[in-house]
Order: structure tokens, then sequence, then C-alpha cells
């Protein structure tokens, strides 16, 4: 328990630090948003009345945590080019981009979990040797490139799908699930190559240790050996990377929402670089940045569950 | 190679796998010649527009044109070299920047070397194509940036292994025998020490290299990084997707060579790796 409380404090030490050099960085580069909304033409009063109504007047630990405190109430600010609330532009996009870093993940797990142990079990076989060298390869191609080819072979040719004919998950949700089934094997395909790798590996290795042996000696045949004994010392590794490969495939998928034409953040998010308009850069990024850390916090406590020796220390 | 002469590449034979990394370094070496053919040659200028539009392959476009005329092949060429550049300075940056701070960190400890591996988990945390995107949104989308951003998003992985080995051997003897030998510090973290991390370092390499081939190609297919008319290889992709079916070649090729850059390098780190038996 006591690992549990360290670490959760240690994760809102991070999120503080992360928020404040995300908002010192973006308010020392944005120059005078008063500026930017009303244009260089406005009148010194306009500007000035504007400026008091955004606070830019106080000082920026106050400005910071004021807009902490917004961020935390789901309010992070007003878009430059917009004029709009930054949440009212972000919160219909979150859910969908979430979705397919969520549904991504399922299917590295169910893909490359069977795959690692099957490998680990018959390594130096026909079928593992196969494996090896397709998983090279696979793991070689950027998903946006491997999602043009997808929405060519399961769009154009099989027409399992249209390319292009995203479907709302306020409209109907088996539909957009079935739409985000091919990006979400474009962004999964490497990454469940690397679990079936990874997972081989770390199986290889436990399988060469004493307690193996000692395991085979007391009359176990080799699943009993391995999904009794390798298994749980094999998966600590394993999930270190799992989380590691959930933040990526959220930052992934910005790339791939761009393949499958899928209104998520990417296009926001992008088109806000473009424009400068940082208050929705901030939130964005800010809040993946939430995201990525919350997921380390439960990768920690999942790692002590595994391993509940880590408690003691 | 199958000489009984020692030729330079016998150590190729004591590899663990040879096969494969000989499979590796054809296609390495393939894609260096594109990169290093296009320097002094290329069919056509990368940038130049001609009215033949959407020209499926044939002689005079070896892998037709894309929707502005331009010849394919060239842009390849092009920017292979770009996404090559940028892998390469991204790999310096970051192994540069990153076995110095692992050096130290290692070498001294102490509070100081909590602190920076700290910062290290930190960073390492986010996502590589995350941080490069905040970088040029700070400071500006350019290919230098992208190259920075890049640079600094490796750091961290070049930090833990080398500052791991550096705390493993700092207590050998070897180590002790040159401090004795008056030794300043400086000279034991670069001179003696040094030399001994270079297998962690290689092996640490040839991943972040291909990690950097593809983060590149992804931001650069954002439009972020090289800016048109200027050709990177994940930004014709991006541009030519819409005329995948009129044009399969304006994808395929820039993606296959991203493909082969790749592969080139992980299948020579495969042949790297001792073979290994099952359970069976």
């Amino acid at each position: 328990m006591r690992y549990v409380l360290k670490k959760t404090a240690t994760t809102l030490i991070t999120l503080a630090v992360v928020s404040l050099l995300l908002f010192v960085a973006f308010s020392l580069i944005s120059g005078d948003p008063a500026t930017r909304m009303l244009g260089t033409g406005a009148t010194p009063e306009r500007l000035e009345a504007l400026r008091e109504e955004l606070g830019l007047n106080e000082a920026l630990p106050i400005r910071y945590v004021k807009w902490l405190v917004s961020f935390v109430q789901g309010d992070p600010g007003i878009s430059y080019v917009y004029k709009q609330p930054v949440a009212s532009l972000l919160s219909a996009k979150v859910p969908v981009t979430l979705s397919l870093t969520i549904m991504s993940f399922v299917l590295v797990c169910t893909i490359g979990f069977p795959l690692g142990i099957y490998t680990g079990k018959y390594a130096g076989s026909a079928l593992d040797r196969a494996v090896m060298v397709l998983n090279q390869v696979i793991m070689a191609v950027p998903p946006f490139f491997s999602g043009i080819l997808i929405s060519w072979v399961f769009g154009m040719v099989l027409h399992l799908f249209a390319p292009g004919g995203y479907v709302s998950y306020t409209a109907s949700i088996p539909g957009f699930l079935g739409y985000l089934i091919f990006p979400a094997i474009a962004i999964a395909l490497p990454r469940a190559a690397q679990l079936a790798k990874l997972l081989r590996g770390t199986i290889l290795e436990e399988a060469g240790k004493n307690y193996t042996r000692t395991a085979y000696s007391r009359g176990n045949d080799t699943n009993g050996v391995l999904f009794g004994h390798i298994i749980k010392n094999a998966l600590l590794p394993v999930l270190t990377f799992l989380g590691m490969c959930f933040s990526n495939m959220l930052a992934g998928s910005l790339v791939v929402e761009r393949v499958f034409n899928i209104p998520g953040i990417s296009n926001t998010l992008l088109a806000s670089i473009g424009n400068r308009d940082y208050p929705v850069v901030l939130a964005a990024v800010m809040w993946i940045a939430v995201f990525i850390i919350v997921t380390n916090l439960i990768v920690d406590i999942l790692y002590m569950v595994l391993d509940p020796r880590i408690d003691g220390e | 190679m199958e000489k009984k002469r020692t030729s330079p590449l016998a150590f190729i034979d004591r590899l663990p796998n040879p096969g494969l990394f000989r499979m590796g370094a054809l296609i390495t070496l393939a894609v260096v010649l594109l990169v290093v053919v296009g320097l002094v040659w290329m069919p056509y200028e990368p940038t130049a527009m001609s009215p033949d539009r959407m020209q499926g392959i044939s002689a005079a476009h070896l892998l037709g044109t894309d929707k502005m005329g331009r010849d394919i092949l060239s842009r390849v060429m092009y920017g292979s070299r770009v996404t090559l550049m940028v892998a390469l300075g991204t790999m310096a940056i970051g192994a540069g920047l990153g076995v110095l701070i692992g050096a130290f960190a290692g070498f001294y400890g102490g509070v100081l070397d909590e602190i920076v591996m700290r910062v290290m988990d930190g960073l390492f945390a986010f996502p590589n194509v995350l941080l490069a995107l905040v970088f040029v949104s700070i400071f500006g989308s350019s290919t230098t940036h992208v190259m920075w951003a890049l640079g600094i998003a490796f750091i961290p992985s070049f930090t833990r292994v080398v500052r791991s080995e550096y705390v493993r051997i700092k207590h050998l003897d070897y180590v002790k025998n040159a401090r004795l030998q008056g030794a300043s510090n400086a000279r034991v973290i670069f001179v003696h020490m040094l030399p001994n991390v270079r297998g962690v370092l290689l092996s640490n390499l040839m991943i972040g290299f291909n990690n950097a081939v593809l983060a590149e190609a992804g931001l650069s297919f954002l439009g972020i990084g090289s800016q048109p008319p200027f050709a990177s290889l994940g930004q014709m992709i991006s541009e030519a997707q819409e005329i995948f079916f009129t044009v399969p070649s304006a994808v395929l090729g820039p993606g296959i060579v991203i493909v082969l850059m790749v592969l080139g390098f992980s299948l020579m780190g495969e042949g790297l790796r001792p073979a290994t038996k099952g359970l069976d």
C-alpha cells in the first residue's frame, strides 16, 4: 500500500511539473493573445479591455494556477482562432481518438500474446523462424502506409468497408466500431509484432533459470511449467512495454486518423499548431499528457500486483 | 566472401546468424545507393513540374509522375536523403547528449544522478511524435527543428543504458587501476570506460535509427518538417494518397523505401543475436 501511495504522489508531482512546463512554454511564445484575437488594427482601449477580460494582466504564476483550475474543471480557455471555448472544440473528438487507441490496444494484446507464447514455446521451429522474419517486416511498415494498403485491400477490393465513410458514434455504435477496426489494425500490427518478439524473448530468458528446472523436476509437463511458472515472471517486462505501447499508440492514432479521415483530435491539433492557436494546442497536449501519466500509474500498480515484493521496498 | 583468404567481410560468417545479417546489409546498401546516386544524379529536378501529370510507370518516368507532373523516382531519391539525414542527425544528437548525460550520472551517482534520471523517466514516457509536435509548435516547423525535437526525445534511451553500464563497471579493477595511476575523472570516463559501453550503444543505435526513420516519416506525413515543394517520404505518401488508384507507385515508391530503410537495419541487428532454442 505504501508503494501505491508513493506512486500516486509521484504521479501528481509529474502532472504538476508537466503542466507548469507546458503552460510556461506556451505562454512565452504566444506573444500578446489580445492582439492576435483582435488583429493589429484594434484600438488600445479595446485591447486593454480584452486583456483584462482574459486575465492577462496578472502575474504568470497566478495565470498558471487559474488555468490549471479551469483545466481540471474541463474549461481550458478560449481559442484565438475560433473564439470558442476550447472544450467545445475538443470534447466531441477526444472519445473518437481514445476509442481508436483502446481498440488498437485490445488488438495488440489479442494478436501479440498468443503469438509470443507460441513462438516462445516452439522457438527454433520452422514456424517460429517464419514468424520472426515476418515480425521484422511488419515492424518496418509505418501505420500510415499500411493504413493506405489496408483501406485499398479491405475497402476497394473486398468491399468490407467504405474508405472515408466514417460513421459517428452518435449515429451508430456498431457502424463506428466497424469503421475503426481497420485503422486500429494498421496501428496495432507493428506493436503486436513487437509484443510477440518481446514476450518470446522473456519466456526464453525465464526458461533458462533454475526455478524452471526445478519445476520440471517436480514432474510438470511443458505446458505446466510454461503457464504455471514462466508466464508470470515473463510478464513483468511486457507490462512496461504495454504501458509505453498505449502512449505511443495514442500519438500514433494522430497520424492514422489522417489516413482514414477520422474526426479525432488530430486535425484540430494540427490545424491549431499551423494557426498558432496556443490554447487549443496546450489543452490537447495536456490532455494527452494526463492520459499517458495516468497510464503509467496504472502500469506501476499492476506491476505490484504481479510482483508484491516491490511494496516492501 | 567464400574465399579462404581473410576478406574484410569474413566477420559476417562468425556472426550468430550470417544469413539475416547479409540480407539486411544488402537492403541497407541498396537504400544508401539510392541516396548516394541521388546526390550526384537524379533523372529530373525533384521539384520540377511538367504537363505529364499522374503518368503511370514508363521508360521516361520509372515510377511515374505525381499530380503536379513531378518525377516520382527523383522525389523518392531526394526524400530518402531527407529522411536519412534527419534519422542520422537525430541519432547524433540523441546518442551524443545521451551518452554524455548517462556517463556523468552513472559515474558520479548521488543526488544529481537521481534528479537527472527522474527527468529522463518523464521524458521517456512521452511518445517521440508528441514531443516533436510540442517542439515544432513552439519553435516552428522545419527539418532542423524536427531533427532536434526527435534527438532530444531519443536522449533518455541512451542515457539509461549508458548510465547502468557505468554504474556496473565503475567498481571494476581496471577503473580503480586507472584512478590509482592518477588519471583524471574526465580521462577515466571518456578514455577508459567509454570504449567498454560500445556494445550496448551499438544495439541501441540500430533500434534508435529505425525509430527515428519511422518517427520522421510519421511527422512528415502530418506535414511537419520538410516544407513543400521539397519532398520527404512521408509527405509524398500523404500527397499521393488520393491518387493511389491512378498512380499506385506514387504511394508504393516512397512507402517501400521507408520499409526497406528500417528493415535493412533491423535484419542486421537480428543477425547479431544468438539463435535460441525453445522449451520442447
